[in-house]
C-alpha cells in the first residue's frame, strides 16, 4: 500500500486527509447547532483523529530494517519538515507554552528564540554530516565515529535519560487531555494515551511515525491557528493577529499600570489551589535580566541540537542535501505555531482583562463571575479560581487565578467560539503531545534494540529477530514512562526543560566535535559524555536540594554547567591519548562531503 | 591543497558567518533587551525587544537556515561533490 507510489502521491494523499478534517469540524459544527452534547464532540474529536493516526499506523507495517529504523530513507523535504515539527512541538509547546508567555511575559519568550535558534545549529553544525554517515541511531554515529562499545554504551546511556525525561511528561500530556475529553481518570487515561502512542510506532517504527507525525502536524497547526485568528476577528483586535496586535499589547501595558501589580499576602496565596498562578509580571516590557534570558536560550539551543528523536528525523531524507533542506521546513512549520503563541497569550490576557469587552472580568462584581458558565466548568476542573482578600466585592487583578493549561484550553469558551472550538483544541494537543511521545519512544527503543541489543549483546541476530527486540522494547518503554508519568512527579514544563539540559550536558559536543574536530577520540568522547552527564546532573541535585549555584545558573540552566565539563574534559582527554587512527579520520573526511556511498551501509 | 581541503575549508567559512548571524539574533541582541525597548524602532507597532523575541529572530533563523542550503549547495556543486541521483 505505502510504496513508490504512495511517495508520489503523498500531496494528494495528505491534500484529501486536510480536506475531510476541516469537513469532520464543519460536520461537528452543524451537530452542535443541532444540539449534540459538549461531551459527545470532545469524544468525536479525541476518537476519531486517534483511529485515523491509529489506520495510517497499521497500513505502515513493515517487515524491513532500514524501513523500521529510518522510514527506508525516502521521505521528501517538506514532508518531512512537517513531520520534524510535529515530532518537535510537544504537548508543552501546544498546552503550556502561551500560559507560560502568559504569565511570565519576555523571560519566558527565551524558550521561543531557544527552540528555534537551536535549528540553525542542527542544519550547519550536524544534520547533513549525519545524514551522510547512514546511521539508524545518534549512538550508532558516536559508536562508529569513535569506536568501541564504551562510546557507544555512554551514548546509549545520555539518550536514554534524556528521552526518558521528555516521554514522562508527553504522555502525562496525552493523558491529562485524553481524561478531560473522554471523562475517565486520569491513572487510567494515561494507558488510553499509551495505546494510542504506540499503536502509531509499533508495526512500522520510523516509516509509521512518519506518516502518523505528518497526520498529526496538520491537525495541531489547524487546531492552533484557527482560534487565534478566530478571536482576534472576533474581538476585532485585527484580520491578521500578528501583524496587527501592537495596539493590543500597548493596551495591556495600559491596563496593567492602573490596576498595578499587588503582591497577595502569603495567607492569601496558600488558599489559592496548587499549580494555579495570577499575572504578577509585565506582559511585553523587558522584565528578566539579559544573562537570565540568555542563558535559558542557550541551553535550550544546544539541547535542540541534541536530543536525538529530533536528529534522527533527519536520517530519513533520500539525501544530504534534502537533509539540510528539511531542516529549514522544520523551523517553517514550527515558526507558524511559536509565532502565535505570544499572540495567542495577548488575545487571551485582554479578554479577561479589559473592563471594556464584554468578556473581561476584572472589576467585576465577585458574584457576578461566579455564576459566569466557563468559570464555573474550568473552577471544577481546578484551572481556575478566584477570591475577594480585600473584601471590597469586586475583582482585583491579582484576586483572579488560573492554570498555565487553561490559557489554551479554555480561551476558545471565554472569547465565546462555539465549543466545536475546544473540541478542535482538545484533538491538537492530543496530536502534539502523541506525535513527540512517539518519536521518543522510537528513540529509546532502536537505540537499545540497534545499540545494546543487536550491536554489542547479539550481532548474529538475523532481520525477524531484531524487529521483535526492536518492537518488545517500545511497549516494555512505553509502560514504564506511563507508570512514571502516573505517579505526577513533576510538572510537564520543568521536565521538558530538563530534557534540553541532559541531552546538552551528555551529547552536544561528542556529536559536534565528531564532525568538526578529527582529533577527538573515543576516549575523549567517553569521558565528555559521562562527566558530562555527571556533572550536570550533580549541578541540580545541588541547586534543588538548597544550594545556591553559580553564575545566575539555575535548576532550568544546568546544561551550561553540563556542556562546559564535557567540553573541556574531552578535549583534555583527546590531546591526552593516542590521537584516531587513519582510517577513522578517512571516514571523517567522508563524511563532510555529500556525494559518495555512507559510510555505513543501507542495511547494518 | 587538495580539492577536499578546498571544499572543507569553503565549507568552514560558510559556517563562520552562519554562527556568526546566529549568535548575533539569539543571543547578542539580547544584550540589550532595555536598550531595544526604548527604542523609537518599532517594527508593526511593537516594543523592538517585544517583536524580536516572538516573530524577528525567529523568521530570521527560517531564512537563515534557507540561505545556508543554498550557499552550501553551491560550494559542493563547486567542487563536485553534490550527489548525483538528487531529487
Amino acid at each position: 500500500m505505502i510504496k513508490g507510489k504512495f511517495i508520489d502521491n503523498l500531496p494528494k494523499v495528505y491534500g484529501i486527509y486536510t480536506g475531510g478534517f476541516l469537513a469532520f469540524i464543519i460536520l461537528m459544527s452543524i451537530a452542535e447547532s443541532a444540539g449534540m452534547s459538549a461531551k459527545l464532540i470532545g469524544i468525536f474529536f479525541v476518537a476519531f483523529t486517534v483511529g485515523i493516526y491509529a489506520i495510517i499506523g497499521y497500513l505502515s507495517r513493515t517487515l524491513q530494517l532500514d524501513a523500521y529504523y529510518v522510514a527506508g530513507r525516502q521521505v521528501p523535504t517538506v514532508f518531512n519538515g512537517m513531520a520534524t515539527a510535529a515530532d518537535w512541538m510537544s504537548g508543552a509547546s501546544f498546552v503550556a507554552m502561551a500560559g507560560g508567555i502568559y504569565f511570565k511575559g519576555y523571560g519566558y519568550m527565551a524558550l521561543l528564540v531557544g527552540w528555534t535558534g537551536g535549528y540553525v545549529l542542527v542544519a550547519s553544525l550536524l544534520a547533513p554530516y549525519l545524514r551522510k554517515f547512514g546511521c539508524y541511531t545518534v549512538p550508532d554515529f558516536i559508536g562508529t565515529r569513535y569506536g568501541g562499545n564504551l562510546a557507544r554504551v555512554c551514548a546509549v546511556i545520555v539518550l536514554t535519560v534524556a528521552s526518558f525525561t521528555y516521554v514522562t511528561a508527553q504522555i502525562n500530556a496525552t493523558g491529562t487531555i485524553a481524561s478531560v475529553a473522554l471523562d475517565i481518570p486520569f491513572g487510567i487515561a494515561v494507558y488510553v494515551g499509551l495505546a494510542s502512542i504506540l499503536i502509531c510506532s509499533m508495526l512500522g517504527g520510523m516509516r509509521a511515525v512518519t506518516w502518523t507525525q505528518v497526520a498529526q502536524y496538520i491537525v495541531l497547526i489547524i487546531a492552533y491557528l484557527l482560534p487565534v485568528f478566530w478571536i482576534s476577528n472576533k474581538m476585532g483586535a485585527g484580520f491578521f493577529p500578528h501583524l496587527m496586535l501592537a495596539d493590543e499589547v500597548a493596551r495591556i501595558a495600559d491596563l496593567e499600570s492602573q490596576f498595578g501589580f499587588i503582591k497577595n499576602s502569603a495567607a492569601d496565596l496558600k488558599t489559592v489551589p496548587k499549580g494555579l498562578a495570577g499575572i504578577t509580571k509585565a506582559h511585553s516590557s523587558v522584565n528578566a535580566t539579559p544573562w537570565a534570558f540568555i542563558s535559558l536560550a542557550v541551553c535550550m539551543m544546544a539541547g535542540t541540537a541534541s536530543l536525538p528523536h529530533v536528529m534522527m528525523r533527519y536520517f530519513t531524507t533520500p539525501s544530504v542535501k534534502s537533509a539540510r533542506r528539511s531542516v529549514g521546513w522544520s523551523l517553517f512549520f514550527i515558526f507558524l505555531l511559536y509565532s502565535s503563541a505570544p499572540m495567542l497569550a495577548t488575545l487571551s490576557k485582554l479578554s479577561l482583562m479589559d473592563p471594556n469587552l464584554t468578556t473581561g472580568i476584572i472589576g467585576k462584581s465577585i458574584s457576578e463571575v461566579q455564576n459566569i458558565d466557563w468559570y464555573q466548568n474550568w473552577n471544577q476542573a481546578n484551572l481556575m479560581f478566584i477570591s475577594d482578600f480585600n473584601g471590597n466585592g469586586t475583582l482585583e487583578l491579582n484576586e483572579f487565578f488560573m492554570g498555565g493549561k487553561a490559557v489554551v484550553l479554555a480561551t476558545p469558551e471565554i472569547a465565546g467560539l462555539p465549543y466545536v472550538i475546544s473540541g478542535l483544541v482538545a484533538a491538537g494537543g492530543m496530536a502534539a503531545a502523541m506525535s513527540t511521545a512517539d518519536g521518543l519512544v522510537l528513540a529509546i527503543a532502536n537505540a537499545l534494540s540497534h545499540d545494546l541489543y543487536y550491536k554489542i549483546i547479539d550481532p548474529k541476530a538475523d532481520t525477524a529477530k531484531r524487529l521483535i527486540v526492536a518492537r518488545v522494547l517500545l511497549v516494555l518503554i512505553g509502560f514504564a514512562g506511563a507508570t512514571i508519568a502516573a505517579m505526577e512527579i513533576q510538572g510537564i514544563l520543568g521536565s521538558v526543560i530538563w530534557a534540553f539540559d541532559f541531552a546538552m550536558s551528555g551529547l552536544f559536543f561528542p556529536l559536534v566535535l565528531g564532525v568538526w574536530w578529527k582529533r577527538a577520540n573515543s576516549q575523549g568522547a567517553v569521558a565528555g559524555m559521562l562527566l558530562g552527564l555527571i556533572s550536570g546532573t550533580a549541578y541540580l541535585v545541588w541547586v534543588r536540594n538548597g544550594g545556591s549555584g553559580f553564575w545566575g545558573v539555575t535548576q532550568l540552566t544546568f546544561g551550561i554547567v553540563g556542556s562546559l565539563v564535557s567540553l573541556v574534559s574531552m578535549v583534555v582527554v583527546s590531546l591526552m591519548t593516542k590521537a584516531p587512527d587513519a582510517a577513522t579520520q578517512k571516514m571523517v573526511d567522508e563524511v563532510r562531503i555529500p556525494s559518495g556511498r555512507t559510510v555505513l551501509g543501507k542495511q547494518h | 591543497m587538495s580539492k577536499q581541503s578546498q571544499h572543507w575549508e569553503k565549507t568552514r567559512g560558510l559556517l563562520f558567518v552562519t554562527l556568526a548571524i546566529w549568535f548575533v539574533f539569539s543571543i547578542g541582541i539580547f544584550f540589550f533587551g532595555a536598550e531595544m525597548e526604548a527604542s523609537s524602532f518599532r517594527p508593526l507597532g511593537y516594543p523592538l525587544s517585544y517583536y524580536m523575541t516572538c516573530q524577528g529572530s525567529l523568521g530570521i533563523f527560517v531564512i537563515l537556515i534557507f540561505w545556508f542550503a543554498n550557499r552550501q549547495e553551491k560550494i559542493d556543486e563547486e567542487f563536485g561533490f553534490s550527489e548525483k541521483e538528487d531529487d
